[in-house]
C-alpha cells in the first residue's frame, strides 16, 4: 500500500515467544530487550512500540464481540468502517474485516497511530469503490457522545488547555452521572459503555439495538433534548431555561446539587476572584440586590467562594414575582456550572467516526479503558496504564521467565498478566450482557417468524 | 374539447399510485351533521384510497399542474427560509387560485369537486414522483407541509372528526398513570399548576415519533416513550402522515414498470416530474402588447444591461463579442426579444447588425427566415412562446462555442463566480449566496437572489424576489418585474415634482 513508511512491510504478524526474538531480523526497528526502560517503551515515535501493543495487548476478540453482539460475525462486524490514523498524518478511510483475525492481522500490518470506529453500511466499505452510490449508505451506528474537557475551559480553575487533574475530572463525573441517568430512564436505552479518552475526555458508547438504528433527525432530537448550556464565550450566561423545568431538568438539578458545594464552590473556589464574580453579579435579576453584594464581595477580598454563594442566596424581597425570578436564576446557574457540556457535533450523525476503546492517546500514551458509570467517581485518569508501562511489564514478565502467549486473537497474556487486566474484564462483563440480549433478540425474532 | 378518442380511463393507473392496502376503514358514522359529500366525508385526506373514477387525460394533467403550484410554491419558500406562518400565508392565498379545499360549512361551495381534485392529483403527482429516491424524499417533504397547512386551518370540529375516524390506535395513559404522573406531566407542559391538568388525555408512543417534540423538551419521557398531550396530536398526525405516504410511495415505485406501457400518460408524468425539478410556479403569459415601451433595436443592449436575466444578458454579450449565435442560442435569444416587444421589423434590424461579419446576402438566405419564423411568420406559422425556465434548464446542454442554456445551471462554479464579478460586480457574500443555491440545485433561486441585487437600488429587498416572495421562473417574467420597477420610479419622480402644487391646492380646498 502506498503512503506507508517502509518499516510497516517489513514486518510480518508471525507468532513470538518472546520479545528478544522480535528483534532478531536486523531490518526491524530494535528496541534492545536488555536496554529497554520506561523511557524507550513510552516513546510513541518508536513504530516498535504501537506494533507490540496491537500485538499483545490490544483485546481484539472482545472489541469484535462488542460490535458484533454475538459471536458469528454478523454485518455489524463486516459491514463496519474502521478508520486508521497513520503516524505520518495519513488517514486511511473505508476498512473493513470479515473477522476480528482478520483485523488484527490489518492493524498490525497498518500499525496505526490509532483508529476510529464508524457506521454499519449497507455493503462492505472496503468494496466501496466498486459499489454503487445506492448500495453503499450507513445503516446502522451505536449513538455516542464526547466530553472533553475544554468545553469546560471557562467555569474551571485549577487546569487549562491540555492539562487534566484529578479535580477536573469532578466535572467529569457530573456529566456522567447526569447523562447516564437521561439516557436510560428517559430513553430507555441499558447498553452504556464509557470509555476514557486518554487525556481529558470521556466518550459514551450505546449500543442497544434501538440506538444503533436511530436515524440523523432521531439523533439530533436526543441531543437536542439533552443541550442546555448554549452560547459561546462572547454569551454570559448560557442557561435559558423555560419555567417550569422539565422533569429531566429537575431530576438533573437534583442530582448536581449533591456536587455544586463540593465541585464548584470548594474545588474549584469558581466566585473568589473578582473576574469571576462580577459576571455572575452582573447576570442577577434583581440589580438591588447585586449592587449591596457588589459592596460586600469588595470589602471582602479573601472570602472563599462558599460564603459568597450564601450571600447570595439571601435575598430580602416581599414580591413574589422577584422571588421566583431568584430562585430561577439560582437555578440556571447551577446547571451552567455542573451541566454536562457535550460536544453536539459528534452525536448528531450517523456516520461519525469516533476513536477506538483501548486505542492509545498519542499525546499521553494511555490507554483508552472502559469504565461504567457507577465507577466514575472513584476513576483516576492518572492511575490509567500507559503504553510505556504495559510493555515494561510485558518485559519484566519475559525476563523472569514467565510464559508470554503466542500472539494470537485469543492469547490473553498480554491483558491478563498486566495492568490492563481489569479494564478488559470489565470490558468482557459488559459485552457478556449485550450478547447475551442479542442471543435473545434474535431467538425472539426467529420464534416470531415461525408463527407465520 | 373532450373528443371521445381522448376520453380515458385513468383510474386502473391510479390505482397502482395507492399504497396496496384496499380496506382500510373511512366510513365513520359521524354523531354531528351528516358530512357534505358522501364520497368525501373530510376537507383532509391521507390518500389511503386511490381515486376509481374516470377523468379525461386533461383533467389528469391540469390537476396535477395545479397541485404542483402548490407544492413549487413550498419548496421555494422553504429554500429561502421562510418561516412556516409566511409560508401558511403564501399557499393559503395560491390555493385560492389554484386548488381551493373548502371546509363543509363552505355552502355555496360544490366540496365534492374540490375534494377531487385534491385526490386525484395527489395520486397523479405520486406517480410522478416515486420515480427516484429524491425525488421522493421533496414531494413527502412538501406534502407533508402541505398537510400541516391544512390541518392547522381547518375547521375545529371536522378535524376532530376526521382524526377520530383514522383509528390510530395510540396508546391512551390511563387514569392511575396520570394521576402518578401528574407533576411530571404538568411540567413537561410547562403548567406551574398541576390542577391545570385538567381533563386533557394523554398518548403514550415511541420517542421515535415525535422527534420535534422530544427535541423542544416539551414532552415527558420514560423509558423511551413519549406522553403526548392531546394539544400535541398534530405532531403525531404528521407523524403518522408521513410514515403512511413514505410507504405509499415505495409500493408505488415498485408498481410503476406496470405503468411504462401506457402511452398516454408515460409523457405526462415526465413533464410533470421535469417541472419540479425547475421550479416551475406558474404558465407565463405571453402578451405581444407591451406596457406602452416601445422597444427598438437601438434600445437592447441598454436593457440588457439594466433588465435581461443572466442567461439573456450572456446571450447578448456573446452576441457582442463574437459577431454571431448559434442556433439554439439564435432561438432562445429571439424568441425572448419578441416576448419583450421587439417588433419582427425591428428583430430584423437587430440581428443584422449584430451579424457584422456576415454578408446581406448570407444573411437573408441562412438568418432571415429563422427569424421569422420565431415570430410565425413562415412554416408552419406557429406562433411560439417565449422559452420558460424550465425549458431552459431541462433542454439542451450547452455545447463548445453555445452560449445559450442557463448560467446557474450550465456554468462551472468558477465561471459562475467571474461573471457574477465582472458582469454584475458582485461581493463576496451575494456570490457565495446564490452559489449555495446554486448547488442545491436551486436553480431559480440562485437567478431571484440575483434579480434582487440587481434591484436592491429600487427598494427590492431580500426574500421579496419578483414580489410576493414570487421565484423566476420566466426570463420574460424577470424582465416584465424589472421594466416594471423601473416604471415605479420614474413615475415616483414626476409625482414629487408635482406634490408640492398639489398640497398648496388642498389648502385651498380645506
Amino acid at each position: 500500500m502506498p503512503g506507508l513508511p517502509p518499516h510497516n512491510t517489513a514486518v510480518k504478524a508471525e507468532d513470538g515467544p518472546a520479545l528478544d526474538d522480535l528483534f532478531a531480523d536486523d531490518d526491524k526497528p530494535k528496541l534492545p530487550s536488555a536496554e529497554a526502560t520506561l523511557a524507550t517503551m513510552s516513546d510513541l515515535s518508536n513504530p516498535f512500540v504501537m506494533l507490540t501493543y496491537y500485538r499483545r495487548c490490544f483485546p481484539f476478540k472482545q472489541l469484535f464481540l462488542w460490535l458484533n453482539h454475538g459471536q458469528v460475525p454478523t454485518r455489524q462486524f463486516t459491514h463496519r468502517e474502521f478508520a486508521m490514523n497513520l503516524p505520518n498524518d495519513v488517514y486511511i478511510r473505508y476498512n473493513s474485516y470479515a473477522n476480528a483475525e482478520e483485523m488484527k492481522k490489518d492493524v498490525v500490518r497498518l500499525n496505526p497511530a490509532r483508529f476510529e470506529i464508524g457506521p454499519v453500511y449497507s455493503g462492505r466499505p472496503k468494496d466501496k469503490k466498486v459499489l454503487m452510490k445506492n448500495a453503499f449508505k450507513p445503516l446502522l451506528r451505536e449513538l455516542v457522545f464526547d466530553i472533553d474537557m475544554t468545553d469546560y475551559d471557562s467555569i474551571r480553575t485549577c487546569c487549562k488547555d491540555k492539562a487534566m487533574c484529578k479535580r477536573c475530572w469532578r466535572f467529569i463525573s457530573m456529566a456522567v452521572k447526569v447523562l447516564d441517568e437521561t439516557l436510560r430512564n428517559d430513553f430507555g436505552f441499558n447498553h452504556l459503555l464509557w470509555v476514557y479518552s486518554g487525556r481529558r475526555g470521556i466518550h459514551c458508547w450505546v449500543s442497544d439495538p434501538a440506538a444503533l438504528a436511530l436515524s440523523d433527525d432521531q439523533r439530533r432530537a436526543i441531543v437536542n433534548y439533552i443541550e442546555v448550556i448554549k452560547g459561546g464565550a462572547k454569551q454570559d450566561k448560557k442557561v435559558n431555561l423555560p419555567r417550569p423545568l422539565h422533569p429531566s431538568m429537575l431530576r438533573a438539578l437534583e442530582t448536581l446539587n449533591n456536587y455544586f458545594p463540593r465541585v464548584v464552590l470548594e474545588d474549584q473556589d469558581c466566585f473568589k476572584d473578582p473576574e469571576q464574580w462580577e459576571t455572575i453579579l452582573a447576570l442577577l435579576p434583581d440589580r438591588k440586590h447585586a449592587e449591596e453584594l457588589k459592596k460586600e464581595f469588595e470589602a471582602t477580598p479573601s472570602k472563599a467562594s462558599a460564603e459568597r454563594w450564601k450571600s447570595l442566596l439571601q435575598i430580602k424581597a416581599s414580591n413574589e414575582l422577584t422571588l421566583r425570578k431568584h430562585r430561577d436564576f439560582v437555578e440556571d446557574i447551577k446547571l451552567q456550572y455542573t451541566y454536562p457540556r457535550i460536544d453536539t457535533e459528534v452525536s448528531k450523525k450517523l456516520n461519525h467516526l469516533l476513536k477506538s476503546p483501548f486505542c492509545i492517546h498519542p499525546g499521553t500514551g494511555r490507554v483508552c479503558v472502559p469504565l461504567l458509570a457507577s465507577q466514575v467517581e472513584s476513576f483516576d485518569p492518572s492511575a490509567v496504564p500507559t503504553v510505556g508501562q504495559l510493555l515494561m511489564e510485558l518485559e519484566e514478565l519475559a525476563r523472569s521467565g514467565g510464559s508470554v502467549g503466542n500472539g494470537g486473537v485469543d492469547d490473553k497474556t498480554g491483558w491478563e498478566k498486566t495492568s490492563l487486566r481489569p479494564y478488559v474484564e470489565l470490558f468482557e462483563k459488559y459485552v457478556e450482557g449485550l450478547v447475551k440480549e442479542g442471543v435473545r433478540g434474535r431467538k425472539e425474532e426467529k420464534a416470531e417468524s415461525m408463527e407465520f | 374539447m373532450y373528443a371521445g378518442g381522448r376520453q380515458s380511463t385513468s383510474n386502473r393507473n391510479l390505482a397502482t399510485a395507492a399504497n396496496g392496502s384496499s380496506s382500510a376503514a373511512v366510513a365513520e358514522v359521524s354523531r354531528h351533521a351528516p358530512p357534505r359529500s358522501g364520497k368525501f366525508p373530510h376537507r383532509l385526506n391521507f390518500y389511503e384510497q386511490p381515486p376509481t373514477e374516470e377523468i379525461t387525460v386533461e383533467q389528469f394533467e391540469e390537476w396535477a399542474i395545479d397541485r404542483l403550484r402548490l407544492l413549487a410554491d413550498i419548496e421555494s419558500a422553504q429554500a429561502r427560509n421562510k418561516s412556516f406562518e409566511e409560508i401558511k400565508v403564501i399557499v393559503g392565498e395560491r390555493a385560492k387560485m389554484y386548488m381551493p379545499l373548502s371546509s363543509d360549512t363552505a355552502r355555496s361551495v360544490d366540496v365534492e369537486a374540490e375534494r377531487k381534485k385534491d385526490q386525484y392529483s395527489h395520486f397523479v403527482l405520486r406517480l410522478a414522483f416515486c420515480r427516484s429516491e429524491e425525488l421522493r424524499a421533496r414531494f413527502l417533504k412538501v406534502e407533508t407541509t402541505l398537510f400541516r397547512i391544512r390541518f392547522e386551518t381547518d375547521d375545529l370540529t371536522e378535524r376532530r372528526r376526521f382524526v377520530d375516524s383514522l383509528n390510530f390506535g395510540w396508546d391512551v395513559v390511563g387514569q392511575q398513570e396520570k394521576q402518578e404522573l401528574r407533576a411530571q406531566l404538568a411540567a413537561a407542559m410547562r403548567l406551574r399548576d398541576e390542577d391545570k391538568l385538567g381533563a386533557e388525555s394523554f398518548f403514550k408512543v415511541d420517542w421515535t415519533q415525535v422527534t420535534d417534540l422530544v427535541s423542544q423538551r416539551k414532552v415527558f419521557l420514560r423509558a423511551g416513550k413519549a406522553y403526548v398531550p392531546s394539544k400535541e396530536e398534530l405532531s403525531l398526525v404528521l407523524a403518522e402522515f408521513q410514515n403512511r405516504l413514505y410507504r405509499g410511495l415505495e409500493m408505488t415505485a415498485k408498481a410503476l414498470p406496470r405503468l411504462d406501457e401506457d402511452q398516454r400518460l408515460l409523457p405526462v408524468l415526465e413533464h410533470l416530474s421535469m417541472g419540479f425539478q425547475a421550479g416551475i410556479t406558474s404558465e407565463y403569459v405571453f402578451s405581444t402588447t407591451g406596457d406602452g415601451e416601445e422597444i427598438t433595436a437601438e434600445m437592447v443592449p441598454d436593457l440588457a444591461r439594466q433588465s435581461f436575466p443572466m442567461c439573456m444578458r450572456s446571450l447578448e454579450d456573446t452576441l457582442r463579442g463574437s459577431k454571431h449565435l448559434k442556433h439554439e442560442g439564435r432561438q432562445q435569444y429571439n424568441l425572448f426579444l419578441k416576448g419583450i416587444g421587439l417588433s419582427v421589423e425591428e428583430a430584423i434590424v437587430f440581428w443584422r447588425k449584430a451579424f457584422k461579419l456576415i454578408t446581406d446576402d448570407a444573411f437573408n438566405k441562412n438568418y432571415k427566415y429563422n427569424i421569422r419564423h420565431g415570430y410565425g411568420l413562415e412554416g408552419s406559422r406557429k406562433n411560439y412562446s417565449p422559452k420558460s425556465c424550465q425549458q431552459i434548464i431541462t433542454g439542451a446542454t450547452p455545447g463548445p462555442g453555445q452560449a445559450h442554456g442557463c448560467p446557474f445551471r450550465h456554468y462551472s462554479e468558477a465561471n459562475l463566480t467571474s461573471s457574477l464579478l465582472t458582469t454584475y460586480g458582485l461581493s463576496g457574500s451575494d456570490t457565495k449566496d446564490i452559489v449555495s443555491a446554486v448547488k442545491s440545485s436551486h436553480y431559480h433561486l440562485a437567478c431571484t437572489r440575483l434579480f434582487e441585487i440587481q434591484h436592491a437600488k429600487l427598494g427590492v429587498a431580500k426574500g421579496e424576489g419578483l414580489g410576493k416572495g414570487d421565484s423566476v421562473d420566466h426570463p420574460n417574467r424577470y424582465f416584465d418585474r424589472s421594466r416594471a420597477l423601473y416604471k415605479e420610479q420614474r413615475e415616483k419622480e414626476t409625482s414629487e415634482e408635482g406634490k408640492v402644487k398639489k398640497e398648496e391646492a388642498m389648502d385651498i380646498d380645506g
